[in-house]
């Protein structure tokens, strides 16, 4: 090969890494850029009104006269949406991963984690109507039914699961001879006093009332659903990536399956599905569309705190609702007031993003060990 | 990205002013109650005159004189005159606004069919939604918490109604915003306590009209004036229009029989009756 040729090659060679950094780097300042600008933007509302008002006062008037900035009940609206979300999402989407991963059949998991997948695809706007003109109704009308189907649902398998663990572990000590008959009438007696329970729970539920179906409760459950794949596919991931040796290597110990699943794969997972969870949350938290239409955008902190069933107002919602009307041209308050609430929205979603990403590598590191 | 950015706004500029030299397209940006005259006028118009081209966008009235003043439309659709800044900045931008009352909308406060409260004072609309009347049995009707529904702040609606009923004071915090009339009227059609606000022009048989101090929101009460919660509807221009050029008829059109009759078919009260 000729010099200038060799030459020529290792030029292009150049060039094109230099592109290809290029692009990369233009998504990072892309986010220092958005990051700068949001700043930019929020400054001047802390220099105007201060710190105090914004995270004190839940008195959110932006219009009125004279206006008022308090965002304190829009900050426990997203915190308590975000919570809801996490309930449902969390147990859902780890037991679903740990099952797609472990449980089911590979055939079954070709067909079901696609299907999984599509709940990513659909857009927000469409669950945000389904909550709107289904969901909310669905609350209003049969809402006190709906809460007593769930306990049901809930209660019950975990309570089964529970009742079986306790007479396990107080007839563990009983005579050989008579644990059987032990094991039974206890079980009995507890399974009696679950659905005596139950009924109970679910009488009341069933005279609780709800006025208004767009509240936290309804948007809790289907921020959780959209936050079913990404929990679902990262878990099940980072359970994958636990490997075939670990288990190959504990089924070798001698350990059942459950104790493999429980006691070795869940742990090497476990910073991989934490980190499932967080990117799930964000999703939650981030997202805008559903909760302007389906949470109420009522900003009052419920009380108590924890009652889903009253309407709420979000971080989010907050800056797509009031957007349109703040003056841009003018530079207002009740412009820059949003743009401070997009920065913590930001910054959470920053130390969110990097907590995930510190806990993924810590897992990368601890499995490199492993093996 | 500095670079992208600037190519981005000159692209944009250029068509700015692409728009303000192609006599044949109309924008139409601005409130979404004025949004369906708007459309409708567009419709009919471009059937009469193939060949022109009018977009119509619904984002607020705000946002429609921020279009106006950004020279993005020509035509700002509003449920409320531009406010002092807005003129402010417009005039900044060398701006003129001109204000045509294209029709009359009236407020109409609307329950659930179910409910059995058929009317309301205007000091008891204000009463609820400041939050001092919280149940429907204070008003005689069944023990229920009243959920109170708004337009969100962004929306010429909510401006006139805080203006017209709140008269300053503000909304209790418990109330629910929502996003536009149609959904206003959704989330009263499915909710059995709740009580919410539409442009007259949304009413339709899903949900109850309340009569306020005695008077039927309908277009003769509003045009008379004696029905409280009504205001005018504008589209403002730069400057009044060139007389015979595309805009200028589209704009006018509601000074014509034609016009009449779309506006009453929409829902909204005309200004002329012929």
């Amino acid at each position: 090969m000729s010099d200038a040729a060799s030459r020529l090659r290792r030029l292009a060679a150049l060039f094109s890494k230099g592109l290809l950094f290029l692009a990369t780097a233009l998504s990072l300042v892309a986010v220092l850029l958005i990051i700068l600008y949001i700043a930019r933007d929020a400054i001047p509302f802390f220099k105007l009104r201060g710190l105090k008002e914004l995270f004190a006062s839940t008195s959110w008037f932006p219009s009125g006269q004279p206006p008022e900035f308090g965002a304190l009940a829009i900050f426990i609206g997203s915190g308590l949406v975000t919570l809801g979300a996490i309930v449902v999402a969390v147990p859902l989407g780890v037991a679903a991963a740990i099952a797609l991963s472990d449980i089911l059949p590979y055939r079954l998991r070709q067909a079901v984690k696609p299907v999984i997948e599509i709940l990513a695809a659909l857009p927000s706007v469409a669950y945000g109507f389904f909550a709107l003109v289904i969901f909310a109704p669905l609350l209003q009308n049969r809402g006190g039914s709906l809460l007593a189907l769930a306990a049901w649902l809930i209660a019950l398998p975990l309570g089964l699961l529970l009742i079986f663990v306790i007479t396990e572990i107080v007839t563990r000590r009983v005579r050989e001879d008579v644990a059987q008959a032990a094991r039974l009438i206890l079980a009995a007696t507890l399974v009696v006093i679950l659905v005596r329970g139950l009924l109970a729970l679910s009488s009341l539920l069933g005279r609780v009332a709800i006025s208004s179906g767009t509240n936290a409760l309804n948007v809790s459950i289907i921020l959780g659903i959209m936050a079913l794949p990404t929990i679902v596919s990262v878990a099940e991931d980072s359970l994958q990536a636990a490997g075939r040796e670990l288990r190959e290597g504990s089924y070798a110990l001698g350990a059942t399956r459950a104790e493999t699943l429980f006691k070795v794969v869940i742990p090497a997972a476990g910073s991989g599905i934490i980190a499932a969870v967080i990117l799930g949350v964000m999703r939650a938290i981030g997202e805008t569309m559903v909760v302007w239409m389906a949470s109420g955008n009522a900003a009052q902190i419920p009380s108590p705190w924890f009652n889903f069933l009253s309407p709420v107002r979000t971080l989010t919602a907050t800056i797509a609702g009031d957007m349109g009307e703040a003056d841009q041209v003018l530079g207002s308050e009740r412009y820059h007031v949003l743009f401070a609430l997009a920065l913590c929205l930001l910054l959470t979603s920053f130390i969110a993003n990097l907590a995930s990403e510190w806990i993924l590598r810590r897992q990368q590191r601890r499995l490199g060990g492993l093996k | 990205m500095k670079i992208a950015s600037i190519f981005l706004t000159l692209a944009l500029l250029a068509g700015g002013f692409g728009f303000a030299a192609d006599a044949n397209k109309i924008v139409v940006d601005g409130s979404t109650t004025v949004g369906p005259i708007a459309k409708a006028f567009a419709e009919f118009y471009m059937k009469q005159n193939p060949g022109v081209n009018i977009t119509v966008s619904e984002s607020g009235s705000g946002n429609g004189a921020k279009s106006l003043v950004n020279k993005s439309c020509q035509v700002a659709s509003m449920s409320r005159l531009l406010k002092l800044n807005e003129y402010e900045a417009a005039v900044h931008s060398e701006i003129l606004p001109v204000a045509h009352v294209v029709a009359l909308d009236g407020i109409a406060m609307i329950v659930h069919p179910g409910n059995p409260v058929s009317k309301l004072t205007m000091a008891q609309v204000k009463d609820i939604y400041l939050g001092k009347i919280k149940n429907w049995n204070q008003l005689g009707g069944p023990n229920s918490a009243i959920v109170i529904i708004s337009r969100d702040t962004n929306s010429g609606t909510y401006e006139t109604f805080e203006g017209k009923v709140m008269k300053g004071e503000k909304i209790a915090k418990n109330c629910e915003y929502v996003g536009s009339n149609g959904a206003i009227r959704q989330r009263v059609q499915s909710t059995p306590a709740a009580l919410g606000y539409v442009g007259i022009g949304f009413l339709d048989n899903t949900v109850k009209a309340l009569p306020i101090d005695g008077v039927n929101p309908t277009p003769e009460t509003v045009k008379n004036g004696s029905y409280p919660i009504a205001r005018p509807l504008y589209m403002v221009t730069d400057d009044y229009p060139k007389m015979g050029s595309h805009l200028y008829r589209y704009i006018n059109l509601y000074l014509t029989v034609k016009g009449q009759a779309i506006i009453e078919e929409i829902g909204f009260i005309p200004v002329t009756s012929y």
